[in-house]
């Protein structure tokens, strides 16, 4: 591919995202105001003069339009303003503080996903419409099937108060700790991947150049792996976007389950408290993330796919 | 996606099924139009055995989940205080158990599969009607029109979208319309792109172009070749969203965003299961086993309509 038509497509790209942006950042603000109560109702009632002053502070007292402006005016400079709810904290301190651990899970879980997702859609598409296959893909479809929020109690339950091999939650960045939240963020994510490749690897293998190598006396591993495996990998490659997504949602319950301080839970905290900075804050980053992610996914399915060139689209 | 060459070679498995259907049966039949479409998809799908036996998995829960609460010696939120948290008995009549204040497992496990049942066939209406007027709408006008409400589905396509579902229950209250109409209103994306784009391709095709040659006029063509060709792909867009959105809500419900009690739904009863599973695993075992087998089959029943219905867009 050529190093001008990446630079212009990528620019194209980039520019599309500020519609995105602003699409998302206005949403999620005027959906978090028609909230009914605010942040600063709680049992007991505030004195009008202090109510006053806190609306004054946070600019609650401002028409709403203005706020908005307000609040557009603070992004551009990455500044999410401080927590309602968590006091002494900026939200952007909160992210510091939750996403690395988020990442770390999901980063991992992905990692796992793919090892794993991408062999055995192979091990299967080779041993198409054996026993093999068939059960293969059963237990992948079961790992579709089964919610998140399923299989972590259950494998709690099995594995760390039956058997207490592995503690049941909690975090301090040890590996006994992350193995259970890891896993189960993967499980559907490995099941995805492993359709999704026996279906392209199904159909790569019938074509015309994989006869041709085949043809040549090329020994089959061989086959696989310098002709079969790239092109095989592409609906896996374009779906590494929306599983990100898929795993940024799951870690929502995953964190909630496996007590993991996390972003996901300061999130669903943030949500039930009303506090309108951390949830816009987290949406925001979030949205960035998936967008970002999507666009870099892209760009990688260009590269390994030569039948893309984007200089020559018309 | 793929080039023409990698299209004709598709599954061997769809040559062979084809070469199998009774064409030459079909044929001798009297209404041979009539026919093609529906009873040949309707063979491939009985061939399918997991779809059918999920289908009639599926059947059997339905007939649980709606006769078994009447049937039931006990009410969903009766309190049975002589055995609270007892284990599976057959002798009191609690078959699954009952849960830390003495509910019925069973009962509760049925009734909260109505639920998720019925959110998961209402959401799923929901954003079927909006994607697909929205979808045959751009498809049809196409132009500036298609381009502009295109990329308004692609800007919301790219929102964390599961994020917005729990800010709509949070803002909106944990109603049960609202679970609906939430859930619907964040899943119509794809149905809309998926009609959009089989609007656009029916209108040029050969078939259509040859019935505009008979002179068939423009309402029979939709009738008989547009709508057709469209009910396949968003009957099994259908069957595939709705275990998403029984998935979605169960996820709000476990998180304490969903249904709330009385009421109650599989998530809701795994979330409840999963706080006591160390003393009673039985309450988390019995409504996870629900929602996972109904998750199973409605996606064994998409995967085999969508190989019945649509053999040219397998992977």
């Amino acid at each position: 591919m050529n190093q001008e038509g990446i630079l212009r497509h990528s620019a194209t790209r980039l520019l599309g995202l500020i519609p995105t942006l602003l699409v998302l950042i206005t949403i999620a603000f005027f959906l978090i105001r028609m909230a009914p109560g605010g942040p600063f109702d709680s049992e007991k009632v505030l004195p009008p003069e202090i109510r006053a002053n806190l609306d004054a502070k946070y600019h609650l007292d401002e028409p709403l339009m203005q706020q908005y402006f307000r609040y557009l005016g603070q992004i551009i400079t990455l500044d999410f303003g401080p927590s309602f709810q968590y006091k002494d904290w900026t939200v952007n301190e909160l992210i510091a503080r939750g996403f690395p651990v988020s990442l770390t899970v999901g980063g991992l879980a992905m990692l796992l996903a793919f090892l794993v997702g991408t062999s055995i859609g192979i091990t299967a598409a080779l041993r198409q419409n054996t026993a093999m296959d068939y059960s293969i893909m059963g237990v992948a479809m079961l790992g579709i099937s089964i919610p998140n929020f399923v299989v972590a109690p259950l494998l709690i339950l099995v594995l760390a108060v039956y058997q207490g091999w592995l503690p049941a939650g909690g975090w301090d960045w040890s590996i006994q700790r992350m193995i259970l939240p890891v896993v189960t963020l993967a499980l559907p994510v490995i099941a995805y991947i492993a359709r999704l490749t026996r279906g392209s690897m199904i159909e790569v293998l019938h074509s015309n150049y994989i006869r041709t190598a085949r043809a040549k006396g090329l020994p089959g591993h061989l086959v696989i792996r310098r002709h079969a495996l790239k092109p095989a990998l592409l609906p896996v490659i374009s779906f590494m976007g929306p599983a990100t997504a898929g795993l940024i949602t799951g870690s929502v319950v995953i964190e909630r389950i496996y007590s993991i301080p996390g972003l996901g839970s300061y999130f669903v905290q943030g949500a039930l408290n009303r506090d309108y900075t951390l949830v816009m804050g987290v949406v925001i980053f979030y949205g960035v993330i998936i967008i970002l992610l999507n666009f870099i996914v892209d760009l990688l399915y260009a590269w390994m796919n030569p039948k893309i060139r984007y200089d020559e689209v018309q | 996606m793929n080039s023409p060459a990698d299209m004709q070679i598709a599954d061997p498995q769809v040559a062979k099924t084809e070469l199998e259907d009774p064409f030459a049966a079909a044929m001798a039949g009297q209404d041979v139009r009539g026919r093609s479409l529906w009873v040949d998809a309707w063979h491939r799908l009985l061939k399918n055995k997991a779809a059918v036996i999920s289908g009639i998995i599926m059947f059997i829960m339905l007939l649980l989940v709606i006769v078994g609460p009447l049937l039931s010696p006990w009410e969903g939120d009766f309190t049975d205080w002589d055995n609270t948290a007892s284990p599976p008995n057959f002798e009191t009549g609690h078959w699954f158990g009952t849960d830390a204040v003495g509910r019925d497992i069973l009962v509760r496990t049925l009734e909260g599969g109505r639920i998720s049942l019925l959110v998961g066939l209402v959401a799923t209406l929901v954003s079927l009607a909006i994607g697909v007027t929205y979808g045959a709408v751009a498809g049809y006008y196409g132009g500036f029109t298609d381009r502009i409400m295109m990329r308004m589905v692609d800007i919301i396509y790219a929102l964390p979208f599961m994020f917005f579902v729990i800010l709509l229950m949070v803002v909106f209250g944990r109603h049960i319309v609202l679970i609906f109409v939430a859930i619907g209103a964040v899943n119509w994306l794809d149905m809309a792109r998926i009609v959009r784009g089989q609007t656009l391709g029916l209108k040029n095709t050969e078939f259509v172009e040859a019935a505009v040659a008979c002179g068939v006029d423009h309402k029979a063509i939709i009738r008989r070749h547009i709508i057709p060709n469209l009910l396949g792909v968003v009957m099994v867009y259908v069957t595939l969203t709705i275990p998403q959105v029984i998935l979605v809500e169960s996820f709000l419900s476990f998180l304490g965003l969903g249904v709330q009690e009385p009421m109650s739904s599989w998530g809701a009863l795994v979330n409840d299961g999963a706080q006591d599973m160390e003393s009673a695993p039985w309450t988390l075992v019995f409504p996870a086993t629900f929602l996972t087998v109904t998750l199973y089959c409605f996606n064994y029943i998409g995967d085999g309509m969508r190989d019945a219905l649509d053999p040219k867009d397998r992977a």
